[in-house]
């Protein structure tokens, strides 16, 4: 990858819009590369976490938002603990993800945003996860209805593991009020992302 | 009597029945009361905190409001509830502004101090690993027991309340304290890819085909988990990965509640353990456990 390092090319912006949503100091960095080192998922990611420290830095949001890293990051944690700077490396993955998500850059996975669509839509609708029925839409919505469906789906059912009635909230009225908080929070959130730097 | 909000998560009346059936089991055999939360919302587990950071505090926000309104502790069998309930207590008592969004939210106020714990934690210190071994009434001598704890019980810290986050011992001390043998091994931290069970299988498959033969490696007769995602992707999606090592690893993987109901005299179908895909029944018969 080629950059060239100059002043007029560092585009602040992005850094501080991730700072000030993930509450973590970027800038901290000092690029020891721990975080790196004891990621399980790095070498699937087109860029390992010390690296896209470093793109925050400098404002690389471009070549950052269209790469797989924040989406391949597991949540496992390790970075946030072994961290010499006390930056939480795994929430500003998830800051990246929540930025893609809200709409502010283009989605670099297909996969995690349809699952998590489906995923927050179950507890939205149900108060719970309704197994069978998030893992059929996921099927479905991504294309490979047949996913997972022989053996293990099968054994599954048969060992009564995933069952066909979700199991919900079954007060009406306590569903109800689940949906409008959700609601609530949907519009919180689209005021929070797009709020202007101070 | 030890009392405890009992959260016990979407996989636990699914995926995971017989780890919620083996847990009630035997927290009654303990006189430990498990109180249900009523109309408990999902964490929002995997998913919630990478979509919008208020939806991450609202979910778990709900059931914390209702264990500090009845005094009580509360806990979760399941390592990605309990991490959602105790990283949101955290984050709405160190974060007033996301704290007064969540009382608008939920039109609840409230302090953010109720205790999260583990259930590893509420059943192996809060009750104590003393107690317990009055109670044992079967030594599972000759088992070699792996205590494999995952990313989200351990880690950060802050969240686990312990300092050997590279390597915990909590789980390796029930099983000797239970007669069995605790196998020493390094994947027992390691992270089984459990956020992406559905959606980038071939990352856990990799993931977990690396914990499995490690396990067998250092001479493991089964693996102890004390999480339902943990589970599925070690025992579920074992035959897989499996034929994938072209090596049959046959490697039970058991809840640590299953275990604990073993060596105090509860039987095979007490514990749901014929709900596994690998069937720990020739195992335990040839131990002379069951």
């Amino acid at each position: 990858m080629k950059y060239e390092l100059q002043l007029k090319n560092i585009k602040e912006g992005f850094r501080k819009d991730v700072e000030r949503l993930s509450k973590q100091k970027i800038s901290n960095c000092y690029q020891c590369g721990k975080c790196s080192a004891g990621c399980p998922v790095a070498y699937a990611m087109d860029y390992p976490p010390s690296m896209a420290m470093r793109m925050i830095q400098l404002g690389m949001h471009d070549q950052l938002m269209s790469a797989n890293t924040s989406w391949f990051c597991v949540s496992c944690e390790t970075c946030t603990t072994r961290c010499p700077r006390e930056i939480d490396i795994a929430k500003v993955m998830d800051t990246l993800k929540i930025m893609a998500q809200a709409g502010k850059y283009k989605m670099s996975d297909n996969e995690i945003p349809i699952f998590d669509w489906i995923f927050l839509k179950s507890i939205e609708l149900t108060g719970k996860i309704y197994e069978l029925g998030m893992i059929g839409a996921y099927n479905v919505l991504s294309l490979n209805p047949f996913k997972d469906v022989f053996p293990m789906g099968v054994k599954m059912i048969l060992k009564g593991k995933i069952s066909f009635i979700p199991h919900m909230i079954y007060n009406p009225f306590e569903l109800i009020k689940n949906i409008r908080m959700f609601r609530k929070i949907k519009k919180k959130d689209r005021e929070r992302i797009y709020e202007k730097n101070a | 009597m030890l009392k405890v909000a009992y959260f016990p998560g979407c996989s636990l009346s699914s995926t995971a029945k017989e780890y919620d059936v083996a847990t009630r089991l035997v927290c009654e055999d303990l006189e430990i009361e498990l109180v249900d939360i009523p109309e408990w919302v999902c964490c929002g587990a995997t998913t919630a905190h990478i979509t919008s950071e208020l939806t991450a505090a609202v979910l778990p926000a709900k059931s914390l409001i209702w264990a500090e309104k009845h005094n009580l502790p509360i806990t979760s069998p399941c390592s990605a509830c309990f991490s959602r309930l105790k990283m949101g207590q955290l984050n709405l008592k160190n974060n007033p502004a996301l704290k007064k969004e969540v009382e608008e939210v939920t039109g609840e106020t409230f302090e953010a101090k109720a205790e999260v714990l583990h259930l590893t934690r509420v059943l192996l210190e809060k009750y104590g690993l003393e107690n317990i071994q009055a109670k044992v009434k079967k030594q599972l001598k000759g088992l070699k027991i792996a205590s494999y704890y995952g990313c989200l019980m351990t880690r950060p810290p802050e969240v686990s309340e312990n300092d050997r986050v590279e390597n915990p011992m909590l789980m390796d001390k029930m099983v000797s304290a239970l007669g069995a043998e605790p196998v020493k091994w390094a994947y027992k931290t390691e992270c089984c890819g459990a956020a992406f069970s559905l959606t980038k299988t071939e990352i856990v498959r990799k993931l977990s085909a690396d914990i499995l033969k490690d396990a067998k490696a250092c001479g493991a007769d089964v693996i102890m988990v004390a999480c339902p995602l943990c589970h599925s992707n070690l025992d579920a999606r074992q035959p897989e990965i499996s034929k994938l090592l072209k090596t049959n690893l046959d490697l039970p993987v058991l809840y640590f509640t299953q275990v604990l109901g073993l060596a105090l005299g509860y039987e095979y179908m007490d514990l749901m353990l014929n709900k596994h895909f690998i069937d720990p029944k020739p195992l335990l018969k040839a131990k002379g456990i069951l």
